[in-house]
């Protein structure tokens, strides 16, 4: 009663009283604001800076309070930088804690872009806790680092050397047939395209087995470990009655007789050893892998592996295969490759004998029934075949799987997590594509096979398909290089779709990258030697492995292919005769000489002088006179990339005189006898 | 969640996390071996993007005071910063090794992470194992030397690449020679890496790549070289502010 006396008494007291509560409750305001967790960080950074000998520039640069970069075009707002204080600050590169670490280097100003875009996170947040991790109201948290290239995916859609995860991540979308199920469409609205090649299932029962289907089926990575065919995990009752459709839907391809009886009968030794030597000589290894002794694989990854194709191909097909591929797939990258009788027995022979008794086993199938065979169909239909292969009576199903065209955005309340997966996108992204089965039993996602660094590539190419990639302002984008489908003319364009030529060259923009590119081949080279080379290919490039197969074609093939080349494939930005090379005295040759094997050291990668020179990289030069023209050996060495984009010749930007005089003593290597045509 | 550090939660947290029983993890695996010692088999050395996971998994065996493998040994990894294991601790198998996958921390540097082990005693024996992380500018330096340098600075072929480093009359270093390459100054790299070797009286073997590669590409290449440097890149001057 004393205590209410004192404050309430009189008016005078109660008003005092009133007053000072009113006051307290207004001193709430600034006090919370004055505690806030950003000014402690801000006051952190003062006392760090303090010490340090560039204190003053330090400190006059930091901008207190709060700090905001707001990108209208994009809709980002950040204040990141209210506790990030030292973002800019290259001399600080030594602070080890956060959030004072200075920026690593990157070719984006901060300014510009803020954080956000890249980092993911709250931007308007003021505490950590609601900027960086996920809160009831806000769900977007920090992107992980090892994602972090998902970020730059949002603009760039070409390929950038420094995003080696993001480029591997889209070439795997493409490769193992995501894009066949997912309709996954680039930031600028083109739908990725598959680059894997599936084959058509519409006469498969020509070339294989039903127990080869069916033990293909059960593990397509037992037969070949890099395989894209996901496993379907199928009961070996469903297996049964797929195969059996699968060969029931089968139509004959061949309308009529092959053209020779396949050899039968087991190969002797002697013809063992030479269809193993035809094959290397072939090259079949540039493309196809094999297991060697030791278990590993051996060969390029354009065509299935070998190992044990015995197990799987018929001889018949196989024959009609060697002769000419086209017949059975007339879209193959195999290249025709004009073999005669006696050459596609011992292939036939070497090839039939690489077989593994454990693979197809003891599987046998007894004839189907006609319920096993719709059952098969219905099998099919459901699990989307007919999305990678063609297969008779069979749609190929759109709309089979969800879109992911935004699924880097996917709210996280739309998404049913199940335990062991930590509640965040990446995760979730990476457990499905590890496991999708583990998200229910029924779900038509196969398992497949990959590396962890692959499934940190698909989910970092995934996490680049955002809802702000496809909703920004188109001029931000840089767009991908679309392959072209630039076609090859008349009867030249026949023969180089017949031979392949795409499957490793590259031409105005169309076709593989493990060949050189010969946009410009009719300017770089002479008719004579493009002729003998197409007749008989010999080692250009002795560190490369994967090597121009002999494809046997004729004198008239190979001259209609190098008139076309001679005539067409010119490049338009200077004349390939302008250089005459007759007119190079012994004095120029000289000086080159001296210029090749001093100035610029040429021998370190090419060989021009067997005996002496050991370069390894670039390809021998000891023809090179009487393999290329002049002017392109000139133009070359000023500026090799701006021919040949890609190359790994460096920009010498050689003077006049200096190229000239290579030039020179190059056009004269013309007549040196080749010592190691046969080395491999 | 605490937003602002307040005096009297100090007695309050106390007394909440002594009442409060240890979290339901996975449960400790019981070693029925005890060895002295823990060596590294493989997995050292590598070089991965920040928070990426290393593509070889790190090997460490559990040896006894006579050298020979322990099976059944609990082996514990532990590293700095944002460090992942997976799994962090295990049991050695029959050969007396343990694999883990490691992943490493969201900064550019080099991490050690360490495998120890303990003895009947409860003595602790440890190997302490270094693998370097890249950062951007890092990363684009890796490519672009998987493209022009390696050929030549890395003495190692491989099946796919063989190794011109042998046919050079001036030896190339390779990047992880730190006793030679970290000497050099920044700048002197980039000049050599611009011009060539021919216009710094070293060895014209060395090519200019000035006009092939930009300044930001060369600074990458420049990063990439300090960061795999063995013995790592300390450069001069510059002081640890945070301390």
């Amino acid at each position: 009663m004393k205590l209410r006396r004192f404050l309430f008494g009189d008016s005078a007291r109660a008003f005092g009283t009133l007053s000072i509560v009113l006051l307290a409750l207004l001193a709430v305001v600034p006090a919370k604001d004055y505690f806030r967790e950003w000014r402690g960080y801000q006051k952190r950074y003062v006392r760090l800076v303090r010490g340090r000998s560039d204190a003053t520039s330090l400190t006059r640069r930091f901008q207190p309070g709060l700090q905001q970069v707001w990108l209208p075009e994009l809709g980002v707002v950040d204040r990141c930088t209210t506790c990030h204080s030292a973002l800019k600050e290259a001399s600080l590169a030594g602070v080890k804690t956060q959030p004072f670490r200075p920026h690593p280097p990157i070719p984006h100003s901060l300014t510009e872009f803020g954080c956000v875009l890249c980092h993911r996170g709250q931007g308007g947040a003021t505490t950590v806790e609601e900027a960086h991790h996920s809160t009831e109201s806000w769900e977007d948290p920090i992107l992980p680092a090892r994602y972090l290239e998902a970020s730059c995916g949002q603009c760039h859609l070409e390929r950038l050397t420094g995003t080696p995860l993001l480029n591997q991540g889209r070439e795997t979308l493409a490769q193992y047939g995501c894009a066949r199920c997912h309709v996954i469409k680039m930031p600028d609205g083109v739908a990725m395209a598959g680059t894997d090649d599936p084959p058509s299932l519409e006469h498969i029962g020509e070339k294989t087995s039903r127990e080869w289907i069916g033990a293909w089926l059960k593990n397509p990575q037992a037969y070949a470990s890099l395989a894209t065919m996901p496993n379907f995990q199928l009961a070996d009752e469903d297996i049964r009655d797929i195969s059996a459709f699968l060969i029931a839907q089968s139509t004959p391809y061949l309308t009529g007789a092959t053209s020779e009886p396949a050899p039968a009968g087991a190969p002797d030794e002697a013809a063992q050893q030479q269809g193993a030597s035809l094959y290397g000589e072939s090259f079949c290894a540039s493309c196809h892998a094999t297991q060697n002794a030791a278990g590993t694989l051996v060969g390029g990854t354009l065509g299935p592996e070998l190992t044990r194709v015995g197990s799987k191909v018929k001889t018949a097909w196989l024959a009609e295969w060697l002769r000419n591929p086209k017949t059975y797939d007339p879209d193959t990258r195999m290249p025709h490759y004009r073999l005669d009788a006696k050459r596609t027995g011992l292939l036939i022979g070497f090839l039939g004998s690489k077989t593994d008794s454990d693979f197809v086993g003891t599987r046998h199938f007894d004839p189907a029934t006609q319920a096993q065979i719709e059952n098969g169909q219905k099998l099919v239909n459901e699990r989307g075949c007919a999305a990678c292969h063609e297969i008779n009576g069979i749609k190929r199903p759109s709309d089979f799987a969800p879109e992911l065209t935004v699924v880097g955005s996917r709210p996280l309340a739309k998404i049913l997590f199940v335990p062991g997966v930590p509640r965040t996108l990446p995760d979730y992204i990476g457990a499905k594509i590890r496991q999708p089965r583990s998200f229910g039993n029924a779900l038509k996602m196969p398992q497949y096979t990959l590396a962890p660094q692959q499934v940190d590539g698909l989910v970092t190419a995934l996490l680049a398909q955002t809802e702000r990639a496809r909703t920004m302002p188109a001029a931000l984008r840089i767009p991908a290089r679309r392959p072209s489908n630039y076609p090859a003319a008349g009867q030249a364009g026949q023969l180089m779709a017949d031979m392949g030529c795409f499957s490793c060259h590259r031409i105005n923009g169309r076709g593989g990258d493990m060949a050189p590119d010969l946009t410009w081949e009719g300017t770089a080279v002479a008719r004579p030697w493009l002729v003998n080379f197409l007749k008989n290919p010999n080692t250009l490039r002795p560190a490369l492995i994967r090597r121009m197969p002999k494809f046997n074609v004729t004198d008239t093939e190979a001259n209609t292919l190098a008139d076309y080349i001679m005539a067409v494939y010119q490049t338009p930005d200077f004349d390939r005769d302008a250089i005459d090379s007759a007119r190079f005295t012994s004095a120029d040759m000289e000086h080159g000489k001296e210029l090749f094997y001093g100035k610029y050291a040429c021998q370190s990668c090419h060989i021009v002088d067997p005996d002496k020179d050991k370069g390894y990289i670039g390809p021998t030069l000891t023809q090179v006179g009487a393999r290329l023209n002049a002017a392109w050996i000139f133009h070359w060495l000023k500026n090799a990339e701006s021919l040949r984009p890609g190359t790994i010749e460096p920009v010498w930007n050689m003077g006049d005189e200096d190229a000239r005089a290579v030039t020179a003593f190059l056009m004269a290597q013309k007549n040196v006898p080749r010592k190691e045509t046969a080395k491999k | 969640m605490i937003r602002t550090w307040r005096p009297w939660m100090i007695p309050v947290l106390a007394i909440a996390s002594a009442c409060a029983r240890r979290p339901a993890g996975p449960p400790e695996p019981q070693p029925k071996g005890f060895g002295a010692a823990v060596v590294l088999v493989s997995g050292e050395k590598q070089v991965g993007g920040v928070g990426a996971q290393l593509e070889q998994p790190v090997v460490v065996q559990v040896n006894d005071a006579k050298g020979a493998a322990v099976a059944a040994a609990l082996v514990r990894f532990t590293g700095a910063g944002s460090v992942g294991f997976q799994p962090d601790r295990g049991l050695t198998g029959s050969d007396g090794q343990f694999t883990t996958n490691v992943s490493l921390g969201s900064v550019a540097g080099q991490y050690q992470i360490v495998a120890s082990t303990t003895d009947s005693s409860g003595k602790r024996a440890e190997v302490r194992i270094e693998e370097i992380a890249l950062g951007y500018q890092e990363l684009l330096g890796q490519q672009l030397n998987q493209v022009h340098c390696i050929r030549c600075h890395d003495p190692e072929s491989t099946p796919e690449r063989v190794s011109n480093h042998d046919n050079l009359t001036a030896k190339a270093h390779a990047f992880t020679d730190g006793a030679v390459l970290n000497p050099m100054s920044d700048a002197s790299l980039v000049a050599m890496i611009s011009h060539g070797g021919a216009a710094l009286n070293k060895s014209a073997e060395m090519p200019p790549y000035g006009n092939r590669l930009t300044k930001v590409e060369i600074d990458a290449l420049t990063a990439f070289i300090r960061a795999v440097a063995d013995p790592p890149y300390r450069p001069q001057g510059v002081f640890d502010a945070s301390n």
